[in-house]
């Protein structure tokens, strides 16, 4: 198990490290001049003199590359120019919100998501099943932005229940996290379902069964364990999912979260802040599929390190 | 095979299929994925012959006829059949160009990225070995990250053209392609007719070429009509934000954008184009799903 852990561990950090090289390269190397980039079109070459200055821009590339790695272990990825202060601690300052909306989002998928596979898989082939495999294709087909403007338009708007945005009330987060995981719920109904009928034909049903256990017993307490399986495995997932993309949702219904303020800061040019926003959120990913990892191994006791 | 698909030209509403259509089941093309051709089949139509039946420029402003409801008529006496937005553009016009931009972004997306995809998958997985490992590297740490926060990066550092999201989607898409190709291609090269080739004393290129491409072509595909819908919102979402393509360019996901502002009065702006994303997204999803089942004999159950 440690040296499990371990190994992980150390893949996670070359991700992550990966990764970080990879927006420092886009960042960097995308055509153009960064420091106009920075201060706009229409900047006078002394400020351009000095933002080269003040962002090492003229130093070599390596040169940069070895700051830069030095600044985040630093935990200083330089200051915005926009907001002011570091860009970490503003990119921070709003990962909470981000947080709670994709937590919202997963627990909304959760409790809907896995009863209505149970009762898909219970029926199979019938109207619920059915209706529930079509809605998951629409689902996923809807572009989530616009999900987002029709339900503001109706539950904000017209019949006035929730707010559209953030209004300090808890119910706010109601909107968006419907928003973010209605084209999953369809999804994991589909996960559910296919696994529960997978397990339910496997010998340890059919001996339940052949005792007397009933059907409801069998689904929840024997089917159920199993399912868990694969069924954990892909919340983890599931909230690296939400977490990316609340980008486009947090936009939409105005969210204080990182995702708005990462397409505020691509917009304004604030690439310091940018790189903030990406990291967090990739180093998030990372962490949870480390996470979904580790869980793997605790609730299945079948599996040894060596499966890894 | 042939003789079936030679008989569908209009595969919209009949309902044979699944009565006594000749051919073997596992062959047979279920009615579904007819309808999602036919859609698919309508919307590309409609992007290349759509702008000539519909001669309206779908970016010229006519401030009279602004926020027409669907079906009414314009000044000009005109029907303007999906309504028209705050600048009087005409939105059926708009929804045709959009078309045009969605599609050729798709299609343009998945080339590149696949003919990417193709070549390092397939060299990746017949070597093996250090190209291999550096392939998959860059390819486990491009996954780690979310493809909607790469796309967005890119994008917004290469600002906004249709070429751009080109670029932007196709390299945020060709790593699984190279993924799909790498797998066949380690499979394909254990294969006996790939040594015999080698016995032969066929050269690496030519038994690439001539021997485990072709057995590439099918998962290829199959991925491919996947990612064809997830490239068009990710393209859709790009130009939602305003970092897709230029404004004084038609775009459903810069149409749905606008619509925002008038969701109270005008519901049809942000509606239309949406609509129509997802049914084209849905279309092709139903032809993926066909494809795969049609490909994995043991999803048929």
């Amino acid at each position: 198990m440690g040296a499990f852990l371990a190994k992980r561990l150390a893949q996670a950090v070359v991700v992550a490290f990966g990764a970080l090289t990879l927006v420092f390269l886009i960042v960097r190397v995308v055509p153009g001049d960064p420091a106009k980039l920075i201060v706009g079109p229409d900047a006078s070459a002394e400020q351009l003199e000095s933002v080269r200055a003040d962002f090492g821009l003229d130093d070599p590339l390596w040169r940069q590359y070895v700051d830069h790695l030095a600044g985040i272990v630093r935990g200083d990825l330089g200051d915005s120019w926009r907001l002011g202060g570091s860009a970490l601690s503003n990119t921070l300052d709003r990962f909470p919100a981000t947080l709670s909306l994709s937590l919202a989002a997963l627990v909304l998928t959760v409790a809907v998501g896995i009863p209505l596979g149970m009762l898909c898989a219970r029926r199979p082939g019938k109207l619920l099943d059915l209706v529930v495999s079509t809605g998951s294709l629409a689902g996923q087909a809807i572009p989530s932005f616009w999900l987002g403007i029709v339900l503001i338009l109706i539950f904000a708007r017209r019949l006035d229940w929730l707010p559209a945005t953030v209004d300090g009330s808890p119910a706010a987060v109601l909107l968006p996290a419907v928003t973010l995981s209605l084209p999953f719920i369809g999804w994991l109904a589909r996960l559910v379902r296919s696994s529960a009928l997978e397990e339910g034909g496997k010998d340890y049903a059919r001996t339940a069964r052949a005792k007397g256990v009933g059907e409801g017993t069998i689904q929840y307490v024997h089917v159920g364990r199993n399912i868990a399986i694969p069924v954990v495995t892909v919340l983890g997932l599931l909230m690296g999912n939400f977490i990316a993309n609340a980008v486009i949702i947090e936009v939409v219904f105005s969210w204080p979260g990182i995702g708005s303020l990462m397409v505020d800061a691509i917009t304004n040019r604030d690439y310091a802040v940018v790189e903030a926003a990406i990291l967090t959120i990739t180093l998030s990913y990372i962490v949870l599929n480390l996470l979904v990892d580790v869980v793997y191994f605790v609730i299945d006791p079948r599996l040894t390190p060596e499966d890894a | 095979m042939s003789s079936t698909t030679a008989a569908a030209p209009a595969p919209a509403v009949d309902t044979p299929g699944t009565g006594k259509s000749p051919g073997d089941a596992a062959r047979r093309v279920p009615v579904r994925v007819w309808i999602g051709a036919g859609v698919l089949a309508l919307f590309v139509l409609a992007a290349l012959v759509g702008p000539l039946l519909h001669p309206y420029d779908p970016v010229a402003t006519d401030l009279p006829n602004r926020l027409l409801s669907p079906g009414e008529r314009t000044d000009g006496g005109d029907i303007a059949w999906l309504g028209t937005d705050q600048m009087g553009r005409d939105l059926l016009a708009n929804l045709l160009a959009g078309a045009r931009i969605s599609l050729l972004v798709a299609a343009a997306t998945i080339l590149v990225g696949g003919a990417v995809g193709l070549v390092v998958g397939l060299v990746s997985g017949y070597f093996g070995g250090w190209p291999d490992t550096i392939a998959s590297r860059i390819g486990d740490i491009q996954l780690a990250f979310p493809s909607i926060l790469l796309a967005i990066l890119l994008a917004g550092v290469l600002g906004p053209s249709v070429t751009n999201i080109v670029i932007t989607l196709a390299i945020t898409r060709w790593v699984i392609f190279a993924r799909v190709a790498r797998a066949s291609a380690m499979a394909t090269r254990k294969l006996g007719f790939v040594d015999s080739a080698r016995v032969l004393g066929a050269g690496h290129v030519r038994i690439m070429v001539r021997h485990v491409l072709p057995s590439l072509w099918q998962p290829l595909l199959v991925a491919a009509t996947v990612q064809v819908g997830l490239v068009m919102v990710a393209e859709a979402s790009l130009s939602f934000l305003g970092l897709g393509v230029p404004v004084d360019t038609s775009s459903w996901g810069a149409t749905v954008s606008v619509g925002r502002d008038y969701l109270g009065s005008a519901w049809w702006i942000s509606t239309m184009p949406a609509a129509a994303l997802a049914l084209v997204v849905t279309a092709v999803g139903v032809i993926g799903d066909g494809f795969r089942d049609a490909s994995d004999p043991r999803s048929q159950i």
